[in-house]
């Protein structure tokens, strides 16, 4: 109970005072997820929205890929870019291995198929009439496609929600293509674990109630976004 | 070609192994309404998805204005955009009513002041002003159409197709929004083709009717031509027709032929000869009925059959009558005229009718 109290009172310490590695691990964690999530996104959703609203051959197969890909595990994810980024591997040039970039790279690959598998789950419940009707009413490709996402805007920041969420508390592929080095890669989650294993709980215990709080933060932003949408 | 501003030529539709529509010609005129009928099923709104540029036919040719429709989105969308529908149900966007109303203008890009004043004169028309605020889920089912329709009025089509637009609401709903429409269409004279599988509809909006039975067009026709003359026992059947009954010329004179039926002979007008298999089309309203000992000697009836009442069924002020004469037959009377004739389940009865109330179908088959 001891160790428990004092590493409360310890990480309040750390947060309140503005500790400055606190806060760079902090600051570094909410840009690369963040970075993450919105690359994710751009992709994601005109992918998504292609494979929920198109009939092509081997769609089936695509939406198998993609589901998978929302369940894929981060160490493989990891040890994928880790590959592609090696000195020696396909993308070793450009010399991206642990540096934030390649975090984000990883972290990506993660949200990726989370934001496309979701928005084509929101295109298809939209009635399908309701395409024609658009369209009936004289929508270009591209209004068409802004109309349905509108229409499908709940499923959507539940599509946002679960991508961040999934890459801001990840660590397998943050720890493997970011290395954890100090002031450079080192996130949330990674140094978390780090000083967890040195035995520094206070330290670890303050990092996790930040991520909680930023994670509870963000998801409490988009729910009120969500719902008062829903009411109009 | 004339003032035809869509034309669809040897159209073919299939959805899988089953082609779903085939017909050969079929025309909307400019300023004219179009009612499109058939039972459900029939590929009636397969067919204004096609003539409203919503979907591509298998095979065949459309015309919009004269010009072939092409089939890449970048042609499509001029096109379309000279077009408005309105489908069964109102398909309401997740926003206000006004931010429905003014979606097809906005797609159109049209300048904000006259959006606003287009959507509040159409909203006002279709009686939906007050609710211009109002997110569009909160709306009656017959609040939600006038919304739907006013939004496709707003931009002012060349064209406009109505896809069986009442066909989800309650009755007194629908009649009150039927005699609306009917008064805009009247009025602002918009071309439109409008799809239903109520008969009653198309005597509401017609200028012509195209009958839809089986993929097929069986008839295209006036309103009233197509109600009193219906060119195969399915179409009859469609609008109504009670009685169709099956029989062979035995002889025709000046136009009057007379009919062997499995009962017996009865006399119409028709110009079929003798030998040709016909049937003979008779409206229940065409049917008079008698006290079996009365006389119709004095007026033109060429036709008076012995019979049983079996059944009589009230349908609003009028009754239906199902009554043998060796071949089951239908009349349709008013509940006063039956009174007066004191029958009832099981009586005799007479029933008449002239030559010329029948509409006679001439089948090619023998």
């Amino acid at each position: 109970m001891e160790l428990i109290w004092h590493g409360l009172v310890q990480a309040f310490r750390l947060i309140i005072a503005g500790d400055p590695e606190v806060m760079r691990i902090t600051f570094l964690s909410l840009k690369v997820s963040g970075l993450a999530t919105l690359l994710s996104l751009v992709f994601g959703i005109p992918l998504g929205a292609f494979i929920g609203l198109a009939r092509f051959p081997g769609r089936g197969f695509v939406l198998s890929l993609i589901n998978t890909g929302m369940a894929l595990p981060p160490v493989v994810v990891g040890l994928f870019v880790s590959i592609l980024l090696w000195r020696s591997g396909p993308l070793g040039v450009l010399q991206l291995l642990y540096s934030p970039t390649a975090i984000v790279i990883a972290q990506f690959i993660l949200a990726f198929p989370v934001v496309t598998g979701l928005t084509v789950t929101a295109m298809q419940q939209i009635d399908p009439k309701l395409r024609l009707q658009l369209l009936g009413l004289g929508a270009s490709r591209a209004q068409l496609l802004v109309q349905l996402l509108k229409e499908a805007r709940l499923a959507m920041l539940a599509a946002v929600m679960a991508g961040f969420g999934a890459v801001i508390s990840e660590i397998g592929a943050s720890m493997m293509v970011g290395g954890n080095i100090l002031g450079y890669t080192r996130v949330l989650t990674t140094a978390t674990v780090l000083e967890t294993a040195k035995g520094n709980f206070d330290m670890a215990i303050a990092l996790s109630i930040i991520l909680l709080v930023i994670t509870f933060l963000i998801n409490w932003g988009l729910t009120a976004i969500q719902q008062y949408g829903n009411r109009r | 070609m004339s003032a035809a501003v869509i034309e669809a030529r040897d159209l073919r539709v299939a959805y899988g192994d089953r082609t779903t529509l085939a017909l050969e010609t079929l025309t909307v005129q400019r300023r004219e309404i179009l009612a499109v009928v058939g039972p459900n099923g029939a590929g009636k709104s397969t067919l204004l998805r096609i003539l409203a540029l919503l979907e591509a036919p298998a095979a065949g040719v459309v015309r919009f204005d004269s010009e072939p429709v092409r089939y890449d989105s970048r042609s499509l969308l001029p096109m379309r955009r000279r077009i408005a529908t309105v489908f069964q149900s109102p398909l309401l966007c997740n926003t206000t009513v006004f931010g429905n109303i003014s979606l097809g203008l906005r797609f159109r890009s049209i300048p904000k002041p006259e959006i606003d004043k287009k959507v509040s004169l159409w909203a006002d028309r279709f009686g939906v002003a007050h609710l211009l605020g109002q997110p569009a889920a909160t709306l009656s089912g017959g609040e939600a159409q006038r919304v739907s329709l006013a939004r496709a009025f707003v931009l002012d089509p060349e064209v406009l197709f109505l896809d069986e637009p009442f066909s989800a609401l309650d009755q007194p709903t629908r009649e009150g929004l039927i005699a609306e429409l009917e008064g805009v269409l009247r009025e602002s004279k918009v071309t439109t083709v409008f799809v239903t599988h109520d008969r009653n509809e198309t005597l509401h909006f017609g200028d012509r009717v195209a009958v839809v039975m089986g993929g097929r067009l069986a008839q295209v026709d006036a309103p009233e031509r197509v109600f009193s003359s219906p060119v195969s026992e399915e179409v009859a059947r469609f609008v109504g027709v009670e009685n169709i009954l099956r029989g062979v010329v035995l002889e025709q004179r000046e136009g009057i032929g007379v009919v062997s039926l499995d009962f017996g002979q009865i006399q119409v007008a028709t110009e079929a000869k003798a030998g040709e298999h016909v049937l003979v089309c008779l409206r229940p309203e065409e049917i008079v009925l008698a006290r079996p000992d009365a006389s119709f000697a004095h007026e033109s009836m060429r036709n008076v059959l012995q019979g049983r009442v079996d059944q009589v069924i009230p349908i609003g002020a009028q009754l239906r009558v199902r009554m043998n004469t060796g071949i089951p037959l239908t009349a349709l009377i008013t509940k006063q005229s039956w009174q007066e004739l004191s029958l009832a389940e099981g009586q005799p009865v007479q029933a008449a009718f002239k030559a010329s109330a029948a509409h006679v179908i001439r089948r090619r088959e023998n």
